[in-house]
């Protein structure tokens, strides 16, 4: 039994035109809150924490793995912050590797944590769960 | 002589769904002794490895059948058998690579592909001879296709592309604005997962018209009106990914208004379990037929949870912990690899139409897997909801004294594991076999 494919390719054209519309403008779209654009430094970082696979054990906004803690907010946190950050680095804790980073590239991953921080804020404690189950985020500029 | 790259491309698949178990029960071991082997085989290495194998069992196989379907099952002419083969070597020479970068620490890739960005391009190469050869073939051999081939086309082109998102961070216009740039990453990742089950759900609608001999399954507008269904939310869901992202709202809209039209996949599921389950023909292909009933049952636990979660007022605790790992294993597990081992069962029935299928020792493994699954399963819901207590309600305590007080439930994890593995192998065994024989020079 064959079917008739006309309506199909009909339906398929209206969402790919959709889709080709909906990427352009989220490829065009910053995040809410304006934030700095990453310095080279934190690029540099931003790499480092990547050819380091740092975001198969951590998670930054809860995405990444699972095996140690996230680190969305580790910069401003009151009680951690970069120095706390740079102890981490090479202790070699728990299951965390034994890295052995140069003083500038500590720099480097601190810099792209601290822009990272900068963009908002993960666990969101301060968002309101609405009746209709939106969540309604609670942005770094707001007070 | 019918070419022989399906098999080829099974018989990969399966290595790589081991190898990719072994890496995975490795890698959860960690959780028990975090220290044990850190400096040699970090969590970090062995986490990239699973992941990158156990996907690649799912694309791989999902592309064997594919192929088989077509030139053995169909009988159509490839449009071209080299390039069919050249796809295979291809694929084996990236995969190669690719556990050469992992194991040298050439990993400038992010999660998912955390190989060296280059090697994208062989494999976009591959997809892309793939089209070709698919596209060209159908073209000349069917008219008015059935919903089947539909979805694996749909599934080749968007994997394609996804494929190419997922590397745009490596351009500037994207990777300096952060947001940005993590929003578009877990887009296309969400998006590739979607590819990929385009391929793996187009497999069990064939299977079931095939196994069920009745092709209305795959023509009949219902059929269709669940592969736009799911097209839609593959181009436009992703974004329940990304709830917590602070990105503009609307996009978080969209997201939680496409998501919540999987309702009508779960109303559906419950509205025709019996009409679906009782009319197959079952005696000819027992095996493939268990496990579709399985998948039947994985689908249905499976989108309850990923409906509920995709709720951001729900999402908001589950986001983050192993629930999300539950899900992802989950329905890699309980729905694809369920499909395509039903696919191989009734591959390998069609290449030896007396071999028995359903050995004693084979349902055995069936169930072993179901049950081990069902553990391993709840599990990592059990310790994602002790992960979301600890940082949502009593958020007191240490990071490292949450993880120690969570080891129970890493234990079962990882025996459960065990137990998925062996069962698995138990079943895979005679079809590996079965497939190393066709491929002996004669
Ligand atoms: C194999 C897993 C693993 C890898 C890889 C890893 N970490 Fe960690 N990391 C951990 C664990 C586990 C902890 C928590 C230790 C504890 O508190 O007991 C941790 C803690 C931290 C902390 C302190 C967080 C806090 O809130 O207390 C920072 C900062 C950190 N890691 C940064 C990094 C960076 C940067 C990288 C990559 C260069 C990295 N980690 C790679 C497992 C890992
Ligand atoms: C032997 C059984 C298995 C074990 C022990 C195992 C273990 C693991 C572990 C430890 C992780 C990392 C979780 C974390 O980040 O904390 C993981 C992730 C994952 N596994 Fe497995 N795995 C197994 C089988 C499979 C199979 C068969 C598949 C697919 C066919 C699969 C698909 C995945 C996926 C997609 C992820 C990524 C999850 C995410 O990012 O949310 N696993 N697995």
């Amino acid at each position: 039994m064959y079917t008739n494919s006309r309506p199909y390719i009909f339906v398929i054209a209206i969402l790919l035109t959709l889709f080709g519309i909906y990427n352009y403008v989220v490829y065009n779209t910053n995040g809410y809150v304006a934030a700095e654009k990453l310095s080279p430094l934190a690029v540099k970082g931003q790499q480092l924490f990547q050819n380091n696979r740092c975001w198969s054990c951590h998670q930054l906004y809860g995405l990444g793995g699972y095996l140690g803690p996230d680190l969305t907010n580790v910069y401003s946190n009151e009680n951690k912050g970069p120095l706390y950050i740079k102890a981490f680095l090479n202790s070699s804790v728990k299951s965390m590797p034994q890295f052995n980073f140069l003083e500038e590239e500590k720099d480097a991953l601190v810099q792209y944590l601290k822009q990272v921080d900068e963009t908002g804020i993960y666990p969101n404690y301060d968002a309101e769960i609405e009746a209709t189950g939106w969540v309604k985020l609670k942005y770094r500029n707001e007070k | 002589m019918k070419s022989k790259a399906p098999i080829y491309f099974l018989l990969f698949a399966m290595v790589a769904l081991f190898m990719g178990m072994f890496f995975g029960l490795t890698a959860s071991f960690q959780y028990l002794m975090p220290e044990f082997l850190k400096e040699q085989i970090p969590f970090s290495k062995l986490r990239p490895f699973h992941v990158t194998s156990v996907i690649s069992w799912i694309v791989l196989c999902a592309t064997g059948s594919i192929y088989f379907f077509l030139t053995y099952v169909e009988k159509f002419k490839l449009f071209s058998p080299l390039m069919a083969k050249i796809h295979f070597i291809i694929f084996l020479l990236t995969g190669i690579a690719i556990y050469f970068s992992f194991a040298f620490d050439y990993t400038e890739g992010r999660e998912y592909f955390a190989f060296a960005p280059i090697l994208i391009i062989p494999i976009l190469i591959g997809w892309v001879f793939f089209g070709i050869n698919y596209f060209k073939t159908l073209y000349k051999n069917v008219k008015g296709w059935p919903v089947h081939y539909w979805m694996w086309g749909t599934g080749i082109v968007f994997m394609c592309y996804h494929l190419m998102e997922a590397h745009f961070w490596l351009f500037n216009f994207f990777r300096l604005n952060f947001i940005k740039d993590f929003s578009v990453q877990w887009k296309s990742t969400g998006s590739f997962t979607g590819s990929w089950n385009m391929l793996v759900y187009g497999i069990s609608i064939y299977l079931m018209s095939k196994i069920k001999k009745d092709s209305n399954v795959a023509t009949n507008k219902t059929a269709f009106f669940f592969y736009f269904l799911g097209l839609t939310n593959l181009m436009f869901g992703w974004a329940h990914h990304t709830y917590l992202l602070p990105t503009q709202p609307w996009i978080r809209y969209v997201a939680y208004a496409i998501s919540m039209t999987e309702w009508i996949v779960l109303a559906s599921i419950i509205y025709n379990w019996k009409r679906s389950v009782l009319k197959v023909e079952k005696d000819i292909n027992p095996m493939a037929y268990r496990f579709l009933l399985a998948t039947d049952f994985w689908v249905f636990i499976n989108v309850i949870l990923a409906l509920l979660f995709s709720i951001p007022a729900i999402n908001f605790f589950t986001h983050g912990t192993h629930i999300t790992v539950a899900h992802s294993m989950g329905t890699t597990i309980g729905i694809n690899t369920t499909i395509l081992f039903s696919a191989l069962f009734f591959i390998v029935h069609q290449l030896y139409p007396d071999f028995k299928t359903d050995r004693k020792w084979v349902k055995r493994g069936f169930v072993s897997f179901n049950i081990s699954l069902f553990i391993f399963f709840v599990s990592l819901i059990i310790a994602g909801a002790k992960r979301s207590y600890w940082m949502y309600v009593s958020k007191d305590g240490l990071f490292s004294e949450m993880q120690d007080s969570l080891i129970p439930y890493y234990i079962s994890f990882f025996i459960f594991g065990i137990g998925i593995f062996i069962s698995l192998l138990i079943v895979a065994f005679p079809i590996f076999k079965a497939f190393l024989q066709k491929i002996k020079p004669s």
